[in-house]
């Protein structure tokens, strides 16, 4: 079924389930096209695995167009491989070299267990987004949508923040398994929007205190979320989170 | 054959809906509470009815086979969502979204239905807006709009590229508020694998458990399947890996009709096919249709740069045919008129299955503007097109990004090759006006029902029917059903149609790890996806689909005996997931296949070779198929036809012309 | 109130909390600084011991001290606290990572360089603070004040003090090479237009400083 040339050597984390202690495995894969995408490229390896009576090896995977968020594996000590601003299904083989070795990790982090193989858990981000991520508005309730004109500049930066695709990217690089991409993504983008100011300081405080709770790490202001981030969210977002938290905390009368 | 009743209210189609609302019976808060609903399915359909129920006060329980509810297909749309606000003062009104649709879908599609969408579009938007959702603004802050094929106004709202996540993301905020205060019970990782009918009625399903591969009983008083399109029936489509009609397809076999199943939606742009080991296609947004024009050289054959082929050698050929719409012709016309350029030889690319779609000339327009803007006069072209890139840039950026990543190439140099390729399914669960299925208590929302559509979706109109579903429809129509329910208490989930349910479920994945046979579960969605491809893909006729039908129940012997998973059924088993859905689609496609065979006319996404009018265009015979076709699972590969006739009382019928 | 005080055992209130003392930690650099750098201006210790004299005896910078010890132990005891839990949040590491793809490494690595700056610290303050403060200088110079210029002296006669100085300087420099800006983002002072003016600032101070207090050992061994 391969139409490449290329011949590859491939360290996988194998790890049959939560609890099982999980060990690097090396495959070989060859006739690999440059034109596959990273995915395709562990289907033809799961396609000789099933094949010889082996087990594929699990991971996540949806809409493989960069979009879904589910792909996420830690390619070459980065999450998502080498190529800046994509997702693994996005990272085409051109981006390796025949004879390369690729060592394929799962997400690492205390909130995202791994499930099998490369497959984590990433309910943890579920709960964050429950504890405070939303506009309470409940259907039937909405006014003209152009009632309330918001300046395009201001629209803008609300949808670069919300254009967090939540697969975690963040947490896999950081090297204290931080959250504080991915919450102050959405924080930011409600906080930009005014119909976000009602619930602004309950909201990064709730959100804030959930993301506590899931066992992610503390920011220490590395930059590598942003750097390693599909979708380019900035750091802006983090700060900005802070400013909030903050006025919350020390500004606001309301109890969090 | 024997007709079967839509439901539809009495009056007016303008005050149907009104009325109905005015009228249906409701359910009282604490009643309320004591209801269980089920829903199956987290997309912009299943998200927006779950939250929706919710904040009514229903107690709810959601499903996804996804790990979060997010990730749900929706999320991919790129291009936009319709609805009636005529922002843009161009004459929009709820009745040319109504008549828009009704024509797009090569009218065969339900007035009342569709009148009803048109109506409530624009509180869609409203509602979107409210959430947070950050759709595309203009600079004095109001929101913006772009056009899409098959219409003449500017009704079309998004988010750059990205609308649908935007839009579901919305809708998961709102299902995820509902979850944190325990009023929606969210299961991940839960795929459906049956329905569960007691007393004829829908009571609850069984949901397997994707980590620990367990077996789960869910009750409840109805049950929503919210569960998307079949498209990847095709193996190929711009569907996500995981999108299947696992769940449509059980409620078929326990007496759901399948309606018009063989409606499949073609898009035009999408990147080509680059070679075997291709796992899914990727589409280019209507909304580039825009702004690029496409062109295929007027010679055949012709191996040159596209960028060293002069103007005077270029066939523009959908502004040649369709002058009036040019390249916003809908997508089934776009998608034909390409096929019969590529069939002719005029085709482009290494695999000649291709043809361009240039920004070079709106590029340039646009750099003009930018430089009035600028106060430049007489720039060089340079200027001119650097401006112009940043504007195109813009607007759509990512889904340039992400055309150079698949192809390697630069669309801002050379123009986009394209090709049709399949991305939705306006077939589905047959569901009267108050969307249920012809199972009490089973309703079926989104693209996974059949209704609004006709034999071809519009641009930006999935988004618009999912939400409208979810939000503002079924959330009505389904108290009309659970008010009648309200003495029914919670059932036991050991009760004995549970346990055949579960029986039924556990004896067919037990079957598949049994089987031990030798070839991939993915070696026979392949196959199944060439067989649908070539014999009912953009066209059919009806010597292919007698031949499909034999090949497909070939391969489906093949399949049971030679199928080989891996694993065991109480684990984590994606291939044990991926042959249960394979295993669906097979037979969904032999009834696709029925379905294409038994409509001996051409309309929509259903082009029969054989009814065509002398320019190609689809033929369509009122007379005889102005109805919906809904089949009745029989058993064993059979299937009952049952025919709901197609009223038209606001509308003319007429051929579609774009011309 | 309850919001105040677990503001502080937050994620973002244990950031704020090294972001403050950070800052001020950094503003009692400049100021140590710029007292130390008379040793460049007087190479009879007169200035020096001058302005440590002063230093010394004005209540207010006595006051001070204490906040500037409190500040400091704050900065090293929720620092260590903030390492082990951020290693705890990643209990099997990766196999292999490729961080400077992404990071640099000085910012990956403040555990590290705040460890070997409090070994520094130890030894720098024994050899003067203590000195200073406890045990007392047995001279003093021509203006009747304690020689402490005179224990400099004494200290740097000895290259490997004189290399561990340096090296020390090293350390803080990369220390604040991450840390000067990063307390800015903590704090939430991120801004499209003075975000970049920062950096600057901070990048300039985190080699200045450090290079000036390297200079004092070399210059006082080098007897200039």
């Amino acid at each position: 079924m391969s139409t490449g040339n290329m011949n590859l050597t491939l360290k996988i984390w194998r790890q049959k389930n939560t609890k099982d202690q999980g060990k690097m495995v090396d495959y070989k894969v060859s006739e690999i096209s440059p034109d596959m995408s990273f995915l395709e490229m562990f289907d033809v390896l799961n396609e000789d695995l099933i094949t010889k009576g082996d087990d594929p090896i699990a991971f996540d995977h949806d809409c493989r167009e960069g979009i879904c968020g589910m792909c996420s594996m830690f390619i070459n000590g980065r999450p998502h491989g080498p190529k800046d601003a994509v997702t693994t299904c996005q990272l085409h083989m051109r981006s390796f070299k025949d004879g390369d070795t690729i060592v394929v990790e799962p997400w690492r982090a205390k909130a995202f267990p791994v499930v099998k193989d490369l497959t984590v858990d990433r309910s943890a981000f579920d709960r964050v987004i429950a504890a405070g991520g939303f506009i309470s508005v409940n259907t039937g309730n909405a006014q003209d949508a152009n009632n309330l004109p918001i300046p395009k500049a201001q629209a803008d930066s609300a949808f670069e923040a919300a254009a967090c695709i939540g697969c975690g990217a963040c947490v896999a690089t950081c090297k204290n398994a931080s959250a504080m991409l991915f919450v102050s993504a959405k924080i930011s983008q409600l906080a930009l929007l005014p119909q976000g100011q009602p619930e602004r300081y309950k909201r990064v405080q709730n959100m804030v205190a959930q993301m506590d709770a899931e066992g992610f790490g503390n920011c220490t202001n590395t930059g590598a979320c942003e750097a390693e981030c599909p979708k380019g969210i900035s750091l802006e977002n983090i700060a900005r989170m802070n400013r909030d938290y903050y006025s919350a905390k020390f500004v606001s009368e309301e109890e969090g | 054959m024997s007709a079967i009743n839509s439901n539809i209210p009495e009056g007016e189609i303008t005050t149907k809906w009104t009325k109905f609302k005015s009228s249906v019976a409701l359910v009282n808060p604490s009643n309320k509470r004591t209801l269980e609903v089920i829903v199956v399915g987290t997309g912009l359909a299943g998200a927006s009815a779950a939250a929706t129920l919710a904040e009514m006060g229903y107690k709810v329980k959601a499903f996804c086979f996804q790990d979060s509810p997010r990730r749900a297909h929706s999320i991919a749309a790129q291009g936009g969502i319709n609805a009636a606000k005529n922002y843009q003062n161009d004459g929009d009104s709820t009745y040319r979204l109504f008549y828009d649709t009704i024509k797009g879908g090569d009218y065969r599609s339900r007035e009342a239905n569709v009148y009803r969408l048109a109506e409530v579009s624009a509180n869609i938007i409203d509602q979107a807006v409210a959430q947070g959702v950050p759709l595309a603004r203009e600079y004095g802050g109001l929101l913006d709009n772009r056009s899409f094929g098959g219409t003449q106004v500017q009704r079309t709202f998004y988010a750059a590229g990205q609308t649908g996540q935007q839009l579901l993301l919305g809708a998961y905020s709102a299902l995820e508020r509902q979850i944190g205060m325990g009023k929606v019970e969210m299961f991940t990782r839960h795929e459906m694998l049956e329905v569960v009918k007691i007393d004829g009625k829908a009571r609850g399903i069984i949901a397997r458990n994707l980590i620990t591969g367990e077996l789960e009983r869910h009750f409840g008083h109805a049950v929503v399947l919210a569960t998307g399109g079949y498209g990847n029936v095709f193996y190929l489509s711009t569907n996500a890996m995981g999108s299947n009609v696992t769940a449509a397809w059980k409620a078929n076999k326990q007496g759901a009709y399948f309606a018009n199943p063989c409606y499949t939606q073609i898009h035009p742009t999408c990147i080509p096919v680059s070679g075997d080991h291709q796992s899914k296609l990727t589409l280019m947004s209507e909304s580039l249709r825009n702004d690029g024009r496409i062109w295929v050289p007027k010679k055949k054959d012709d191996n040159r740069k596209a960028t060293d082929i002069p103007e005077e050698e270029r066939d523009y050929y959908l502004e040649r045919r369709y002058p009036a719409f040019g390249n916003l012709v809908p997508r089934d016309v776009a998608s034909r008129a390409a096929k019969e350029r590529c069939d002719a030889g005029y085709g482009v690319g290494s695999s000649k299955k291709a043809v361009y779609l240039d920004f070079t000339f709106n590029t340039e327009r646009y750099g003009k503007i930018e430089a009035n803007k600028n106060n430049l006069h007489q720039p060089d072209h340079e200027t001119i097109m650097r401006l112009g890139r940043e504007v195109v840039k813009e607007k759509y950026g990512n889904l340039f990004d992400m055309y150079k990543q698949i192809t390697g190439e630069d669309p801002y140099e050379t123009p986009m090759r394209i090709y049709p390729a399949v991305h939705y399914t306006m077939g589905g669960l047959w569901v009267d006006y108050n969307l249920m299925t012809t199972v009490p208590g089973l309703y079926c929302t989104g693209e996974a029902n059949f209704s609004d559509h006709g034999a071809n979706r519009l641009g930006a109109s999935a988004l618009m029917q999912g939400l409208a579903d979810g939000y503002f429809v079924l959330p009505y129509t389904i108290g009309a059903y659970l008010s009648k329910e309200i003495s029914v208490k919670a059932i036991p989930t050991d009760h004995p149609a549970f346990a055949e349910a579960e029986v039924r479920a556990k004896s067919a994945l037990d079957h598949f790890i049994n089987i031990k046979g030798t070839k991939s579960v993915d070696y026979f969605h392949k196959k199944l996806g060439l067989i649908m491809w070539d014999k009912c893909g953009m066209a059919r006729n009806a010597e292919g689909l007698k031949e499909a039908i034999a090949e497909i129940q070939q391969l489906k012997k093949d399949f049971w005996s030679d199928v080989r998973v891996p694993g065991a059924a109480d684990e984590y088993n994606p291939e044990l997931e991926k042959a249960g859905r394979v295993a669906d689609f097979i037979e969904l496609g032999e009834l696709m296949c029925l379905d294409a065979l038994n409509r001996n006319e051409s309309c929509g996404g259903h082009f029969r070779e054989e009814y065509q009018t002398e320019e190609g265009e689809a033929l369509r015979d009122d007379e005889n198929y102005a109805y919906v076709a809904a089949w009745e699972n029989k058993g064993d590969g059979t299937f009952e036809l049952h025919k709901e006739e197609l009223k038209f009382e606001n509308i003319k019928i007429a051929q579609r012309s774009y011309k | 109130m309850g919001s105040i005080a677990n503001a502080f055992s937050s994620s973002i209130g244990k950031k704020l909390i090294m972001g403050l003392t950070g800052l001020f930690l950094i503003s009692f650099l400049l100021v140590h600084c710029f007292l130390n750098a008379f040793v460049f201006f007087d190479n009879t210790g007169v200035l020096f011991n001058e302005g440590a004299h002063f230093m010394a005896t004005n209540w207010i910078i006595r006051a001070m001290e204490v906040v500037l010890m409190a500040g400091l132990l704050l900065h090293i005891v929720q620092g260590a606290r903030l390492t082990f839990q951020n290693q705890a949040a990643r209990p099997v590491k990766y196999a292999y990572t490729n961080g400077n793809a992404n990071s640099k490494w000085y910012s990956r690595s403040m555990g590290l360089l705040g460890t070997l700056l409090l070994i520094f610290l130890i030894v720098h303050l024994s050899q003067f603070w203590v000195v200073s403060r406890f045990t007392g200088i047995p001279t003093v110079d021509a203006n009747g004040h304690e020689d402490l210029y005179a224990v400099m002296k004494v200290t740097f006669k000895d290259l490997y003090m004189v290399i561990l100085y340096v090296l020390a300087m090293v350390s803080l420099a990369y220390h604040l090479l991450h840390g000067f800006a990063s307390a800015f983002q903590t704090m939430g002072w991120n801004h499209k237009k003075y975000t970049p003016i920062i950096k600057a600032i901070g990048v300039g101070f985190s080699i200045i400083i450090p290079l000036l207090f390297a200079a004092m050992p070399v210059w006082i061994y080098l007897g200039l």
